[in-house]
């Protein structure tokens, strides 16, 4: 991988020395500087006599490996698991992702494209397992795509198995060039030759994980909580409130610096037995307000087990956001929006968020359907209210039993759970047919009544279906809603 | 769980015109008790009583499986709606909701004796509803009043409908026999109260006599369709 392309343009020879024990050591070299004489491995004063206009930097290989982490993670926009692999390659899971990008071949040439534009070269393969594809991406074709490894891997060179110089010179000295020699070798010979090797640098061992035949998994680390706070304790405790404050105002201070906010933490804390123990909250809006960030971990304390006690208590931020400093009203107080989410985050941290809505009306005759809840910090929606309408609605519908019937009207006499209403004036009936892109089929229309009985209850019954409608029995009664 | 329980007929009857006003909108605890399973007296009143804007709106369980829950075609409120369980969530979501300056007013609604709702509970919001500015009610379902620090406590009736002029069999608009059973700084008094749609407020009038109450008001026969 090559390092920025817009640093330098490409016609200048350059080179990366590192120090070596006699002066300073090619590292890595441009396109120019190769066709100029410059070999990765020789001395920089050599290869400046060779080239005169060798332009030579000092090499960074700890920022570079650096930067190639956080490459990986940007790389799992094409896949869920990405880690780095080595000091030059990235191992990316597409297992399943392809089909979204239109293919295996489109998805190579897309990656190639986000590669490009981010400045950088790729030398790209895919293929069933790690190690077919680390030696078709350096020595295969160009976007090579293998399915199966062992015709796609025979004609390549056994550097192609990621074995040590000495190793790779041992293979040269006995023949072996290419990865078909050593694969039709009988493996027993192979095994007693290369006993004493270390397993990674065991051709038989690096020639099964080639081939399919030992599982090597990636090991995909997760991206590292760009804002944490840490308190290490001499003794283990069993109450972690006494060091949240100072650990909140911690995390505060570093996302202020950095004008961020979060809208997820993490408090971690980490036991004697071994064991971790997470308690997250959430909050509607991003924030870094301590006090407030305080307020949501009341009660949640007390449901953490310790154990027999931790000694190191982590608060990471999840869900970093930008967050501008906001000006405060002149009384000091935060603004409208904010106290809002404010709110709405102490609720949701005591009482979870599946318990807070904020109905939002919908277009549907069907009651139920009328109004659906909404996120608690949505718009303000414009309401009215309907005087045919009741102002509660029982969920679901009561049974009512009618003691006496009009054919075409509401009954005279019903029985709500053992109390029998007799009706005094009613409105209606209003039917509501069913829906038919949403109901099931068979489903009844109904037809509703707002009716008041002789002391003053007004309710909103229907009848749901009709005498001869061939969709069950007779039509039955329920209870829907209250009238103020 | 009884269909009343209190008595009724407790109306003083004769009073003179209309007794002072009452603001039911007071930024303070204002406690009411519904008489009657299936009635929506209490709520309505509330409702009507609230001034414009978000409103907390917290119900237990049991409130949720007897009453209902508020109807958003109905209601035309803009209500930021809790589901809860113990009347003591509902008594610790109102104090949150009563820190900050989100809302326009809280609601809680409580079903049953509610021993969480103690002399200290009900002091606490009262004060808290007091600091803020921002009334606070708290619904009442099948309970009797007990020692209670609200500021206002009304027990809310429905009373048969006024006349639809559209259509004399139909039910018209809704009112509600209140009456303010305790109050601070002024003596009970009695109203028939009803939700003036136009102005989004509460009207107050002269409770009828025992005889008008009696005989059900413009009610006329069964109309045979």
């Amino acid at each position: 991988m090559a390092r920025r392309g817009d640093a330098w343009p490409e016609d200048v020879p350059l080179v990366l020395a590192a120090p070596g024990p006699h002066g300073p050591v090619i590292h890595a070299a441009n396109r120019a500087a190769e066709l100029a004489g410059a070999r990765i491995g020789a001395r920089a004063v050599d290869s400046r006599a060779i080239c005169p206009a060798l332009r030579i930097e000092p090499a960074e290989p700890d920022r570079d490996a650096a930067r190639l982490a956080r490459l990986a993670f940007w790389a799992r926009r094409w896949g869920p698991f990405s880690t780095a692999d080595g000091t030059e390659g990235i191992i990316l899971d597409t297992t399943g992702t392809a089909h979204l990008f239109g293919g295996e071949a489109a998805l190579l040439a897309e990656i190639q494209a986000g590669f490009a534009r981010a400045g950088l070269t790729a030398r790209l393969a895919l293929a069933p397992t790690r190690g077919a594809a680390w030696a078709l991406a350096r020595f295969g074709p160009e976007r090579a795509i293998c399915t199966d490894p062992l015709p796609a891997l025979a004609p390549l060179p056994v550097a192609g198995l990621r074995l040590s110089g000495e190793t790779l010179l041992l293979l040269r000295r006995l023949g072996l060039k290419t990865v078909g020699d050593l694969a039709v070798l009988p493996r027993l010979s192979l095994m007693r030759r290369f006993a004493r090797a270390e397993p990674q640098d065991n051709p038989l061992i690096r020639l099964d994980q080639a081939l399919g035949r030992a599982a090597e998994p990636l090991d995909a680390p997760e991206p590292a909580p760009e804002f944490a706070a840490e308190a290490r304790l001499a003794e283990p405790v069993m109450d972690p409130s006494d060091w949240l404050p100072g650990l909140l105002d911690a995390l505060c201070a570093q996302m202020a610096a950095a004008d961020r906010g979060c809208r997820r933490l993490c408090l971690s804390v980490f036991r004697m037995d071994g064991e971790r123990r997470d308690i997250r909250v959430a909050m509607a809006a991003p924030t870094r307000d301590p006090g407030h960030l305080l307020r949501l971990f009341d009660g949640r304390l007390e449901r953490l087990d310790p154990g027999y006690g931790f000694d190191l208590i982590r608060l990471a931020a999840e869900a970093v956001e930008p967050l501008a400093q906001a000006q405060p009203g002149l009384d000091g107080a935060a603004p409208q929006g904010l106290a809002l989410a404010r709110l709405v985050d102490r609720l949701a941290a005591r009482f979870g968020a599946a318990a807070i809505s904020r109905p939002l009306p919908r277009e549907s005759h069907v009651p139920e359907r009328a109004e659906t809840p909404g996120p608690p910090l949505a718009a303000a929606p414009a309401l009215s209210a309907r005087p045919d309408r009741p102002i509660r609605l029982l969920t679901p519908p009561e049974e009512i039993r009618v003691l006496y019937a009009i054919p075409e009207g509401p009954p005279a006499q019903f029985v709500w759970r053992r109390q029998t209403l007799r009706v005094a004036r009613h409105a209606g009936p209003e039917r509501i047919a069913p829906e038919w892109w949403h109901d099931r089929p068979g489903t009844r229309l109904r037809d509703y009544f707002r009716i008041e009985d002789d002391s003053g209850l007004r309710l909103w019954i229907y009848r749901e279906g009709l005498v001869h409608d061939g969709r069950g029995g007779a039509p039955r009664w329920f209870l829907h809603g209250i009238f103020a | 769980m009884s269909a009343r329980p209190f008595p009724f007929g407790l109306v003083p009857s004769g009073r003179a015109p209309v007794p002072a006003l009452p603001d039911p909108a007071a930024a303070t605890l204002s406690e009411a008790f519904g008489t009657r399973s299936l009635a929506g007296a209490a709520p309505g009143f509330v409702r009507a009583a609230l001034p414009p804007g978000l409103v907390l709106w917290a119900q237990d369980r049991l409130s949720r499986a007897e009453f209902g829950a508020p109807f958003l075609p109905g209601m035309g409120r803009d209500l930021l709606r809790l589901d809860l369980t113990r009347p003591a969530d509902v008594l610790a979501a109102l104090e949150d909701g009563l820190q900050g300056r989100a809302l326009a007013a809280v609601v809680g609604e409580i079903h049953g004796p509610a021993p969480a709702l103690s002399f200290t509970a009900s002091r606490r919001l009262a004060l808290r509803a007091e600091a803020s500015g921002l009334p606070c009610w708290l619904i009442r379902h099948a309970a009797r009043p007990e020692a209670s620090a609200a500021r206002m406590r009304w027990r809310l009736t429905p009373l048969p409908s006024a006349l639809d002029p559209d259509d004399p069999q139909a039910p018209g608009e809704p009112r509600w026999l209140a009456e303010l059973f305790r109050a601070r700084g002024r003596p009970p008094a009695t109203w028939v109260a009803r939700h003036d749609r136009a102005a989004d407020r509460l009207d107050f009038s002269a409770p009828p006599r025992d005889r008008e109450l009696a005989e059900p008001h413009g009610t006329p026969g069964r109309r045979l369709a």
